[in-house]
């Protein structure tokens, strides 16, 4: 299959004139990216609206089409054909251009994640940076930048209220995401998610969420991806009952639609990352199953990881922002950092003995910290909320 | 000088100048990371990819959300549009403005660096940057983190209520 889409891409570059190839070359890596990820978000808000229908005993969209399956279309229309609404008062150029930040930079960070390898060793991937891992965070981070244009151009309390829960919400994630990351990035020595998919190479085994620190890791990234993404339980950036929808509520029509995508493709990013770096990305669980193309493979565990986060919505309540930021700087933070240090002995120690010993003396500080920061922490601060000014 | 050049001069500039003319404060930020993205394609197109990229990281994202941040905290109201921009020290202004300007140009084309330009085989790869920030530059990158994490305990001191 990897052969075959890219020889099917050098056929059709090689139909242009010499001056354009380059281009024709990117335009031809970007197609299937963009239609296969708006693909996905269409079917994911299909398919989360019918699991969240029946987490709450309900039956969730089923008119349109078999089983509710153009559900997605009907909305699209709709919202294509709905008014463009701008506020009189409004900043309009600010207005206009946060929506088209922020979606392009939700597309432009699929642009470092491998997809697939071909026998050959050539890689499906749109860019193959050395620099991958710092291109998809220092893109995702213009997110902030476009949620705070979209919220101040807006001239309304609630969606400035809105864009300052956002931001502060994402910068206190961004921190132990990104310690989370630096653990992967300590043992493969690389930048490069190319480099990073392939020291998971050769059965589940290798891959990176099989060891005590990796597991910690991957569970701090999946938290810190749901708060990035502003997903339930980390949605009071747009909590409905207390400021309506955030930033976005002074846009409508295909507008609101592109914010929509947007935090649907941030989600699919950090989920796509999420594969790369810890889940062995294309690879197979067991190389006898290499006979079954590695775009496969990504996208069956990128649909376990979505599953997992539609799950998480339909069960979890919305945190408190103190909870939240409490959860991000004095549990998730300092839990980054001591995973950090021992994704360091554990290489030195899996190197020279092997990884039994590896497990046997890297597992025990993990759960230590996770004992003291968890259960320490809440012994201290938590418990029933004081309500100063009711009492 | 080539077209890559060229253009990204152009957005530097483009950014540069709406971060001195236009009138609200919000505007002026947002083109100053205008600014920010052309400086970072510039890093990009000598072949310094991590160093272009940190500075999206940190600039465009961190610092500038922390210029907001102060400029909205600071400010109840934008100023209204009726005020002229010109003040009575904008010649002034501008004589200093150019003179810093005229300074810099005499001293980039003395520098031995404006001179000889030599086209690396390969981009600087992260690898070799890590290995010399801990070695050859190991006591620098060690005082910065000391400095900053002063100038962080000093944030939470001034931001700390008086307990008593």
């Amino acid at each position: 299959m990897e052969v075959l889409l890219l020889s099917i891409k050098e056929q059709l570059v090689a139909l242009f004139p010499a001056v354009l190839q380059p281009l024709a070359g990117h335009l031809l890596s970007i197609t299937p990216v963009l239609g296969v990820f708006a693909g996905c978000f269409a079917l994911t808000t299909v398919l989360e609206r019918k699991a969240l229908g029946r987490i709450q005993n309900r039956f969730g969209p089923n008119r349109v089409g078999p089983a509710g399956l153009l559900q997605p279309v009907a909305d699209g229309l709709k919202m294509i054909f709905k008014e463009d609404i701008v506020p009189l008062k409004a900043d309009r150029t600010v207005h206009f251009l946060a929506p088209v930040l922020l979606a392009t930079t939700a597309l432009l960070v699929f642009s470092v994640i491998p997809f697939g390898q071909a026998p050959d060793g050539r890689h499906l991937v749109p860019v193959d940076l050395e620099v991958g891992l710092i291109f998809f965070f220092a893109v995702g981070s213009l997110a902030e930048l476009a949620v705070f244009m979209a919220g101040w151009s807006s001239r309304n309390k609630y969606a400035m209220l809105g864009a300052m829960r956002a931001i502060a919400q994402m910068i206190s994630y961004e921190a132990p995401m990104l310690l989370s990351v630096l653990t992967v990035v300590l043992i493969s020595g690389s930048l490069s998610l190319v480099d990073i998919v392939g020291t998971q190479a050769g059965g589940f085994w290798h891959w990176h969420v099989l060891t005590p620190w990796g597991a910690a890791a991957f569970l701090l990234f999946l938290t810190a991806a749901l708060a990035e993404s502003n997903r339930s339980p980390f949605d009071i950036p747009e909590a409905e009952s207390e400021i309506i929808a955030g930033h976005m509520i002074e846009y409508s029509g295909f507008k609101y639609a592109l914010f929509f995508l947007a935090e649907y493709l941030g989600l699919f990013a950090m989920t796509s990352l999420a594969v790369t770096l810890f889940l062995g990305g294309f690879h197979p669980p067991i190389p006898q199953l290499a006979f079954v193309p590695g775009p496969i493979w990504f996208f069956g565990k990128f649909v376990v990881i979505i599953a997992f986060f539609i799950w998480i919505r339909g069960t979890l309540p919305r945190l408190r922002m103190d909870q939240l930021l409490q959860l991000a700087w004095k549990f998730m933070l300092p839990m980054a950092v001591v995973l950090l240090i021992v994704a360091a002995a554990w290489h030195r120690i899996s190197l020279t003995w092997g990884p039994v010993f590896g497990w046997l003396f890297c597992s025990p500080p993990v759960i230590m910290a996770y004992l003291m920061l968890g259960r320490g922490g809440a012994g201290k601060k938590g418990g029933p909320r004081v309500y100063r000014y009711v009492n | 000088m080539s077209l890559t050049f060229a253009i990204i001069a152009a957005i530097v500039l483009t950014g540069a100048i709406g971060l001195s003319v236009l009138r609200k404060t919000v505007h002026c930020v947002l083109s100053l990371t205008i600014v920010f993205f052309g400086l970072a394609m510039l890093y990009i197109r000598l072949d310094a990819p991590f160093l272009g990229f940190a500075l999206v990281l940190i600039y465009v994202s961190a610092v500038t959300i922390l210029i907001l941040f102060t400029v909205l905290l600071t400010r109840n109201r934008e100023i209204e549009t009726d005020v002229s921009p010109y003040s009575r020290g904008s010649i002034a202004g501008l004589i200093v403005g150019g003179s810093v300007f005229a300074g810099l140009i005499w001293m980039i084309y003395r520098a031995p660096l404006s001179r000889g330009i030599t086209e690396l085989e390969s981009p600087a790869s992260v690898k070799s940057l890590g290995e010399r920030l801990m070695t050859e530059y190991v006591l620098p990158l060690e005082v910065i983190a000391l400095l900053l994490t002063a100038a962080m305990i000093g944030a939470v001191i001034v931001a700390m209520k008086d307990p008593g």
